[in-house]
């Protein structure tokens, strides 16, 4: 039986969320770099706590103005671009690997966010968005009283 | 003058996997534009969560090779919820041609962006011959 908050959902949901992984996982393998960077550009990893969430984008070379955070609810969007390199007369790419151009993407987080407290820092090429959980949302400690 | 491809001179010496490790993790390559200017080589590396600290850049025996650590200490307190990216350092190998003048390399990070700039030696840059007439 599958009750929320009870030890054994976690550990279920921890599996289930490590199957998910797993699957983009090998889809990335054997996607080679066909799949346009859009749908994947940039990795988000998304960290929980009890009373808040921590969301880290992989999104190095950008202008920070540049990035669009919304939440509602508990879906997370991001939005922005990364501009490429500009080439003058007789300059040519050799290899172009680096994702360029705008991108968007939405992320579930575990609890529903409080859109007005959000935090957001970037540095070394990493966003980290600091969600807390809205306070009607928390968990509450129910007391059984006995008599 | 062909532009692409053909003569590269910076190329790819070897995937991360080929050799060992000798730090218990995992090594990423990470994704690298690289741009041909008529008098230098630009090649720029997505490094994301390396500064200019933790960047390692060695030129030997014609390999230059970029490794970027990366601290993995954070979020320790945290339990992941969702992944798309793992953690780990970054290494990638070219292998460089006399055409570039090994002692004047530079390198930037800025952002979890190396940007190396590889001057092209003197001999290689592209010269201008004028016909005379005879």
């Amino acid at each position: 039986m599958l009750i929320p908050g009870f030890r054994e959902f976690d550990w279920m949901q921890d599996i289930r969320l490590e199957l998910d992984r797993m699957q983009r996982e090998v889809g990335r393998l054997f996607s080679g770099t066909s799949i346009p960077y859009s749908q994947r550009f940039p990795a988000i990893n998304v960290w929980s706590k009890e009373d808040n969430v921590l969301v880290t984008v992989e999104v190095p070379g950008i202008v920070p103005d540049n990035v669009d955070i919304s939440v509602e609810g508990d879906v997370m969007t991001l939005s922005g671009s990364r501009v490429q390199e500009e080439l003058e007369e007789g300059e040519a790419y050799h290899r172009q690997e680096r994702p360029h151009g705008s991108f968007r993407k939405s992320v579930r987080l575990p609890f529903r966010a409080d859109g007005n407290k959000v935090e957001a820092s970037y540095e070394k090429g990493i966003l980290t968005v600091k969600l807390p959980r809205v306070e009607s949302d928390k968990p509450r400690k129910i007391t059984i009283k006995s008599e | 003058m062909a532009k692409t491809g053909k003569d590269l001179e910076v190329r790819r010496e070897q995937s991360a996997f080929q050799a060992e490790s000798t730090r218990a993790r995992q090594v990423f390559i990470p994704r690298t534009d690289i741009i041909e200017k008529t008098d230098s080589i630009i090649l720029i590396a997505d490094m994301p969560g390396v500064d200019e600290q933790h960047m390692d850049i060695t030129l030997e025996k014609g390999v230059l090779t970029i490794y970027g650590t990366v601290d993995a200490a954070y979020h320790q307190e945290c339990r992941v919820a969702y992944a798309e990216y793992g953690i780990g350092d970054y290494r990638r190998s070219f292998r460089v041609t006399d055409e570039i003048d090994q002692d004047k390399i530079e390198a930037t990070v800025k952002n979890g962006v190396l940007r190396l700039i590889l001057h092209k030696a003197e001999q290689a840059k592209p010269k201008k011959i004028t016909v005379k007439t005879g």
